[in-house]
């Protein structure tokens, strides 16, 4: 009795966790799981694990989440594995094997001995806290890939096609080993400080929430798979607003051959199709070193427009300005290189290699102000740190006075604007500025502020 | 429909569908909860397939919606068959307005898509319902009402409840963002690439003829490719395929020349020929 209130308890903690880090559950699914809790058995911890994410989770980019959380609030065992091995080099030993032979219950074993040997730190007896970086940097797992692929080799015999292949999936194997050891520390220190704060603090937000301007290099490939679906979405969602917008006269030949069917009995009114207008985008991308995360990812969004609308311009800049549309024409070239393909093709700077707004703004008016009429939609991509320069406000004025709209997506938080050289509040006076910190902002926005 | 996952497992596997534990789980999970399967995941791992192997374990019948743009209710759900209706009307010129009413709506006119069809009746069914995020939104709104109380209005006939609910299997390659609606009726599965071993099992019981090493060693290769950053990185049906073109040219060991030549099996676009090519070391192509 007590043992199952125990579960029930565990598993809507487990909820409220998830829940706070944004992932959408209502209460029927929470019963749900507690069904599948029932007919899965608790003996299984795998079996168990998905089961909960199929009936907790909505989608793929959730699971990022859930996993750890899970490892938290269901986790392997309790305490440390209890061998008082403290011997490095044996370990050492021990781990290299275990990677040749590619054997994961042994590595999730010395996972959780790497962090009761290595990853203690404090001076209680059983130490304080534990720490993944510390059991990492004393065991240097990266540091056996010579030894695994020579022990590798040894065993397998001659050398065939695939041994070319070795190494990387040594590689591989050695970064598996260290999100253990992660997942390991995560769980020792949530025993000591309570599952609760722990669920909440060292677990890694979703791709979507994740912050441009500090999404580290593995996050941003992340980030780079959560656009295609993103530009897909706001195509379907473009499309069904047209369809809507689709209110006309009778069209009174289709109309008559509709009825046919029903012995020449008009039933069914078809109406007669407005020819849409053709929107026009023009992008104006700061890609400066400062906003890099931001930009390299709003290009790869600007590319997937490429293929929903037919006029889109993209200008780039850092303190001058250039045209980088002819970089973008979808599908001849990959698109990761593409950051770097502009700031290589494009003429972005002048003296200096610090992003001005204001020139860039001047020139983008003298140089390419034909590229914006009255059915122009300009999005602005960029900071507003002019780097103390002025921020030539009266360019932006003739802007706004020329073109249909005028929007400008700032990647830094509403309350940073306007602080030391960011020039966003004076420019926000005469544009619609919007805080565009994540790819889940930037879609609701896209999504909002498009034209039809 | 099953006693337990391991059940799930090996009946899959009996029809040659070798489950994953995720995959075993959750079939047991949307069998024994009674809720829809939404499968999501990449082209080509498998998921239509999963729907015809529990069709043929539940020795049901595979009633498919293949969904795409344009898909509406006359196809999905039922149509009135207006040929036949007309028909009935001129055929009985004598008889009055009422009797003629109640008639040409009844069940004799009456055209079953998929979705009624997969309601209606007692003998066990499996509902697949196909790349949905290729329907458009309406549709949706559609299904929500099939999925959560399996039943169907029909304005002229009333509602129709499933006697026997049908095992329902949706599948979507994300290319739209479904609902979440939708979502919240179904569990959720993501079937992404098999685990090593697994492809290995699934390589060697759809190509019989393969030698075990070079079994392995095509999963290696696989799974490197899918390790890169390319534009559409091979799954399981390239796999297999590939293993079957190597079966074909009668190679029994991986070597550049071989590799070099069969890699548009694997890979479909040219871009990605040329950056595997030099990441493999095979050198000019």
């Amino acid at each position: 009795m007590s043992e199952q209130a125990g579960v029930a308890e565990r598993l809507t903690s487990l909820v409220a966790a998830l829940r706070a880090h944004g992932v959408r559950i209502g209460t029927g699914e929470t019963v749900d799981a507690a069904q599948a809790m029932e007919a899965l058995g608790l003996a299984d911890r795998e079996r168990l694990r998905e089961g909960l994410a199929a009936t907790l989770l909505h989608g793929t980019a959730q699971r990022p989440v859930f996993d750890p959380v899970f490892d938290l609030y269901f986790p392997r065992g309790v305490g440390g594995p209890g061998t008082q091995n403290a011997d490095r080099d044996e370990l050492r030993d021990r781990l290299a094997a275990a990677l040749a032979a590619d054997d994961e219950a042994l590595l999730v074993r010395l996972a959780a001995e790497a962090v009761d040997g290595f990853g203690g730190y404090g001076s209680s007896p059983a130490s304080d806290g534990w720490s993944s970086y510390q059991a990492l940097d004393r065991l240097r797992p990266q540091t056996l890939l010579a030894r695994v692929r020579d022990d590798v080799r040894a065993r397998g015999g001659g050398p065939g096609f695939a041994d070319r292949l070795l190494e990387d999936e040594i590689r591989r194997r050695i970064e598996a080993f260290r999100r253990m050891v992660g997942g390991e520390a995560r769980r020792r220190v949530a025993e000591r400080r309570g599952r609760d704060e722990i669920a909440r603090r060292a677990v890694a937000p979703t791709a979507d929430r994740v912050d441009f301007l500090f999404a580290g290099r593995d996050r941003l490939a992340e980030l780079r798979r959560t656009v295609q679906p993103l530009a897909r979405k706001l195509a379907t969602r473009l499309a069904a607003r047209r369809r809507r917008a689709a209110r006309g006269t009778i069209d009174l030949r289709r109309t008559l051959r509709g009825s046919l069917s029903t012995g020449g009995v008009p039933m069914r009114p078809v109406l007669r199709r407005r020819r849409p207008a053709r929107p026009e985008l023009v992008l104006l991308c700061d890609v400066s070193g400062s906003v890099s995360g931001f930009s390299d990812f709003t290009m790869l969004l600007v590319q997937a427009l490429h293929d929903q609308f037919s006029k889109v311009r993209v200008f780039a800049f850092v303190n001058r300005i250039d045209e980088v549309t002819p970089l973008l024409v979808h599908g001849a070239a990959d698109p990761e290189g593409l950051g770097a393909r502009i700031r290589a093709q494009a003429v972005l700077t002048g003296w200096h290699g610090s992003s001005d707004y204001g020139v860039a703004l001047g020139e983008f008016t003298e140089r390419h102000g034909d590229a914006v009429g009255p059915r122009t939609t300009v999005f602005v991509l960029g900071d507003a740190r002019t780097n103390m320069s002025d921020p030539n406000l009266p360019a932006v004025r003739h802007l706004t006075e020329r073109a249909r709209r005028v929007y400008w997506l700032n990647p830094e938080a509403h309350a940073q604007w306007g602080t030391g050289d960011s020039a966003a509040l004076d420019y926000a006076e005469l544009v619609e500025m919007f805080e565009c910190r994540n790819a889940r902002q930037l879609s609701a926005l896209v999504g909002r502020l498009l034209p039809v | 429909m099953f006693t337990s996952v391991d059940d799930v497992s090996a009946r899959l596997a009996e029809t040659g569908y070798l489950a994953s534990p995720a995959v075993a789980t959750t079939v047991f999970l949307a069998d024994r909860l009674g809720k829809p399967l939404l499968v999501e995941g990449p082209a080509g791992v498998g998921k239509t397939e999963l729907a015809k192997a529990v069709a043929e374990v539940a020795l049901a019948r595979l009633v498919r919606l293949q969904c795409y743009e344009g898909v509406d209710e006359s196809r999905a759900l039922y149509e009135w068959n207006h040929a036949k209706q007309l028909l009935r009307i001129s055929a009985g010129r004598d008889e009055t307005w009422d009797e003629a009413r109640t008639d040409i709506f009844g069940e004799e006119f009456l055209l079953a898509r998929p979705l009624l069809t997969a309601i209606r009746g007692d003998d066990p069914k499996v509902l697949l319902i196909d790349e949905t995020d290729k329907a458009d939104v309406e549709v949706e709104g559609l299904l929500l009402e099939v999925l959560s109380d399996f039943q169907v209005t029909v304005p002229e006939l009333g509602t129709i409840t499933a006697t026997r609910r049908p095992f329902v299997v949706l599948t979507s390659n994300a290319s739209r963002e479904l609902s979440e609606a939708l979502r919240r009726r179904c569990l959720f599965l993501h079937i992404g690439f098999p685990e090593e071993e697994l492809e290995r099992r699934i390589v060697r019981l759809r190509v019989p003829g393969l030698d075990e090493t070079l079994a392995e060693s095509v999963v290696r290769v696989v799974g490197a490719l899918r390790a890169m950053d390319l534009r559409k990185v091979p799954s399981v049906a390239e796999t297999i395929d590939w293993a079957r073109t190597l079966l074909a040219l009668g190679a029994d060991t991986l070597d550049e020349t071989v590799v070099r030549d069969t890699l548009g099996v694997l890979l479909k676009h040219q871009d990605d020929v040329l950056k595997a090519g030099a990441k493999l070391d095979l050198g000019s192509l």
